[in-house]
């Protein structure tokens, strides 16, 4: 499936994801990571920690109505692949982000940015494996 | 106040996830696909997210503490090991196949997306086994540092 080109709208997101990353170390000290805030939200350490986390998803909850305000539609949501594939693929990245302790918010930004090795480290592997990844599915297996 | 700008914090991540397409499997996936229908779209995502990140937190991290807590969260271990590198290749995998990381799926959630739920049930289901076989293994679990 082809999908357009799209550098301001793709620029405009990342600099509120990154706006979103400064905003959380600023008010709450902590890494903008989705793999970090979800697994402390289903295993918090107190209810304190809890309600933050549960605040922040809430919020990005919203993100995809909040951009039908301005944009009058949703954002595309276009699934290439089967069912089975998002399953297997949903459990690998639960196993990979918890392992690796953390994703492409967690490493990809906020880690990179304060030029910590271990997330540099991180997403040049997953960069990586990704790409090999799609590559053998789409052009070898051909699915 | 505090509770409302954490609340907040998140409609703006949400938001430039919503916008910046890393929602989108079939935009993610093609970002990767160079070899196809290429979209080089997420190269402006990152780029974006980390050049303000890291110009943000170089003003914020000279404050002494954040503003509605005593001290910075922030991971102090440096080491390279095993564990990251095979953990983050297998997510690599996961992603490349699913075309959904957490952060792109968890603001998608919100719509009610049936793709979407199975996605996010799958991811949870394997922090979960992940975590219950750390544990079972021993220290693992105990000494995992805390996710970024």
């Amino acid at each position: 499936m082809e999908t357009s080109f799209t550098p301001f709208a793709s620029l405009g997101g990342g600099i509120l994801i990154g706006l979103a990353a400064v905003m959380l170390m600023f008010l709450r000290g902590r890494i903008m990571g989705a793999t970090g805030v979800l697994a402390g939200a289903l295993r918090p350490a107190s209810r304190y920690d809890w309600t933050w986390r549960a605040l922040l998803l809430l919020g990005m909850f919203t993100g995809p109505w909040v951009y039908l305000v301005f944009a009058g539609s949703l954002p595309a949501i276009d699934v290439p692949v089967s069912t089975v594939m998002l399953l297997i693929g949903g459990f690998l990245v639960g196993i990979g982000v918890t392992l690796g302790s953390g994703c492409t918010s967690g490493h990809g930004v906020c880690g990179m940015a304060r030029l910590s090795p271990r997330s540099f480290a991180a997403t040049g592997t997953f960069m990586l494996t990704t790409g090999i990844t799609v590559y053998l599915v789409r052009h070898v297996f051909g699915a | 106040m505090r509770n409302l700008l954490t609340l907040l914090t998140g409609v703006v991540f949400g938001t430039g996830i919503a916008l910046s397409g890393m929602a989108n499997p079939a935009k993610v996936i093609n970002f990767f696909d160079i070899a196809g229908s290429w979209d080089p779209s997420l190269a402006f995502v990152m780029g974006g997210a980390v050049i303000v990140t890291f110009i943000g937190y170089r003003l914020v991290l000279q404050r002494e503490r954040p503003v509605f807590e005593p001290q910075f969260d922030i991971p102090t271990n440096r080491r390279l090991d095993v564990k990251l590198i095979g953990g983050s290749a297998i997510f690599g995998v996961g992603w490349g196949i699913a075309g959904f990381c957490p952060g792109g799926a968890l603001p998608a959630l919100g719509t009610g997306n049936t793709n979407v739920i199975i996605f996010v049930v799958a991811l949870i289901a394997g922090m979960f086994f992940t975590r219950f076989m750390l544990t079972r293994g021993g220290a693992g679990g105990k000494t995992a540092q805390p996710a970024e």
